[in-house]
């Protein structure tokens, strides 16, 4: 500035800076966010308003005490709804002590080679895979060669393995996520593996592993595909007493409904699928309760 | 990674047939460094002997064949510009190195004549040598579960409580924290955090402490007093630090090594090095003509 004295501060002759026009094209780019973004929550409402409007005539306490039936006014979601829970309760029992052991083991014992690249990548790929192909695997492994028939237990097999991939790298990455020095510290006291492990890294990692498993299951909770295939009943007038006892579903008696003529059973897949949503939200929202309860004792 | 249990028992076993054995009564983790009664020369056999170590990061040789010897009870300053490999030398000495893939290392270190490579366990081998980290580091825990959770997991018989009160004492935070145990340690701050890094590395009662830029972090303040809690410990510990700051080496250390691109330029006397180096390399590096 001292040696050219013509040139102020701002003015800058190497540079063509229009920046009115840069403006313009952020706020253009800015408003093209918003709409995708209210266009997304719309879709949503509208929805969600049709579903509750139709379903509502049907929802009360009865519907959740029935059992399916011909007539549209004493059918009821009770051996779905109960179905579903008991597909959760296994499918987790089953996938999350696999998963959680199989994610340790890649992060913190195996070695790096092509062997652990050829399982990382198959993981990965098996997480892309359509659910249908896990329902043949099913119908071939499980219903037919261990002999389970359509039973809770087969299904519930199945869909351990569909979600197994989400919670091994939901797991992996938040192994990965915790600090480098809170396992070398842990180490340079003289701790093994297994107690740099179990005192250090799964209690750090515990929100993050959490947050997979939940939305694991609100997938394999919304899953109809791979049970079809498996054989599960759509009209199941009991309750399963153990785990070899056929079942349906929640998404499969929904599906059951609508495939009806008349229009009532429409109205009652409607209030199926209100119960089906608050199922997922009540899910969804213990993996939120449960994520801020482990991270506030981390904190605090 | 190979883990013989045989040896690991009888590392321990002659640790504490040295403890036991220690003739002034004092507990084994207050003992002076053993030494061999015949052997009563005024230069003490080296608590730390490094034959000849090269180190690879995969291709990359970062260490080029350094010897050395360190003395027991006094602090040895590493010095030298940013990746010349004090670090990574320091961080053979507990096996740290061994927790990345892809890292080899050759030659031998021996504590006390011993190969801590080859058949040792590095488990032993990191509890008879603690580390300090360059971030202070404390686990997400509270401060008494920091101090004592390594003592527990290496199966402590004594009493834990007072061994807490006894190595937060030494590590010069006691009465800094000794109504708040049960808070949570990040409540501390930076100094407070790596002085309680100090106690839960003497928790588990080593005999060498390794300190990697443990003052980096830190305000002036907090400095200098883990410099007064470093020389304090001296008298129980054999410690290395690893500096970029030559006032701190000259402070606190007895004998100060210069590295330089993997290899140990100089090994001498803190006094001697920094007055009259006997390598020009070292003498452009204290005085500041390149590093």
């Amino acid at each position: 500035m001292a040696g050219s004295p013509s040139v102020s501060a701002f003015d800058a002759p190497d540079f063509d800076e229009r920046v009115s026009a840069r403006r313009r094209k952020g706020l253009v780019f800015a408003t093209m966010l918003f709409i995708a973004t209210v266009f997304g929550l719309v879709v949503l409402v509208v929805l969600l308003v049709d579903v509750v409007l139709k379903g509502m005539t049907y929802l009360d306490a009865d519907f959740l005490t029935s059992y399916p039936s011909r007539f549209t006014e004493r059918a009821g979601i009770k051996s779905a709804l109960v179905g579903s829970l008991w597909m959760m309760g296994l499918t987790a029992l089953f996938a999350v002590p696999i998963g959680v052991a199989s994610a340790v083991y890649l992060e913190e014992y195996a070695s790096r080679g092509w062997f652990f690249r050829l399982i990382q990548v198959n993981i990965a790929n098996l997480a892309g895979v359509p659910s249908v192909l896990y329902g043949i695997l099913g119908l071939a492994l499980f219903v037919r060669y261990f002999a389970l028939g359509r039973s809770l237990l087969a299904g519930s097999f199945t869909m351990a393995l569909l979600i197994l991939p989400v919670i091994i790298i939901a797991t992996q990455e938040a192994l990965r996520a915790v600090p480098q020095g809170l396992r070398e510290s842990a180490y340079g006291v003289g701790a093994t593996r297994w107690q740099v492990v179990w005192s250090h890294l799964l209690p750090v990692a515990a929100p993050g592993i959490l947050t997979g498993v939940i939305l694991s299951l609100s997938r394999a909770i919304g899953e109809t595909a791979p049970l079809i295939m498996i054989g599960a009943l759509s009209f199941v007038a009991f309750l399963p007493e153990s785990v070899m006892d056929s079942f349906t579903v929640l998404p499969i008696q929904i599906f059951n409904w609508t495939a009806r003529p008349q229009a009532e059973f429409r109205e009652l897949a409607a209030a199926g699928i209100i119960v089906l949503m608050v199922l997922l939200f009540a899910l969804n929202l213990s993996a939120i309760l449960l994520r801020n309860h482990f991270e506030k004792r981390r904190a605090g | 990674m190979p883990d013989s249990v045989n040896t690991a028992e009888t590392l321990r076993e002659e640790a504490e047939a040295q403890a036991h054995a220690a003739p002034d009564g004092l507990p084994p983790e207050r003992r002076p460094a053993p030494e061999d009664p015949a052997d009563k020369t005024p230069t003490p056999r080296p608590k730390i002997e490094i034959e000849d170590v090269s180190f690879w990061y995969g291709d990359n040789k970062v260490l080029k064949g350094i010897s050395m010897d360190v003395a027991p009870h006094q602090v040895t300053a590493f010095i030298g510009p940013s990746g010349c490999g004090k670090s990574t030398l320091l961080r053979c000495i507990n096996r740290m190195n061994e927790l990345i893939p892809g890292t080899r290392l050759e030659g031998r270190i021996l504590i006390d004549g011993q190969d801590i490579y080859g058949d040792a366990d590095p488990v032993m081998v990191r509890r008879r040598i603690g580390m300090v980290f360059q971030k202070p580091n404390p686990f997400p825990k509270t401060i008494y579960k920091n101090v004592a959770w390594g003592a527990k997991i290496n199966g402590y018989k004594g009493d834990l409580d007072e061994l807490v009160e006894r190595c937060l004492r030494q590590a010069a935070l006691w009465d800094e924290v000794k109504d708040r145990l049960n808070d949570h340690a990040y409540g501390l701050s930076g100094g407070q955090q790596q002085r309680l890094c100090i106690a839960r590395t003497l928790a588990v009662k080593p005999d060498v402490v390794l300190m990697d830029e443990p003052a980096s972090a830190l305000d002036p303040i907090a400095t200098a007093k883990l410099e007064e809690t470093i020389l304090e410990l001296k008298k129980h510990y054999t410690i290395i630090i690893v500096t970029h700051n030559m006032q701190q080496a000259s402070r606190i250390s007895d004998e100060t090594a210069f590295f330089y691109l993997g290899e140990l330029i100089e090994l001498n006397k803190t006094d001697v090095l920094f007055t009259r180096p006997s390598n020009p390399q070292t003498e452009d590096y204290i005085t500041g003509r390149f590093g």
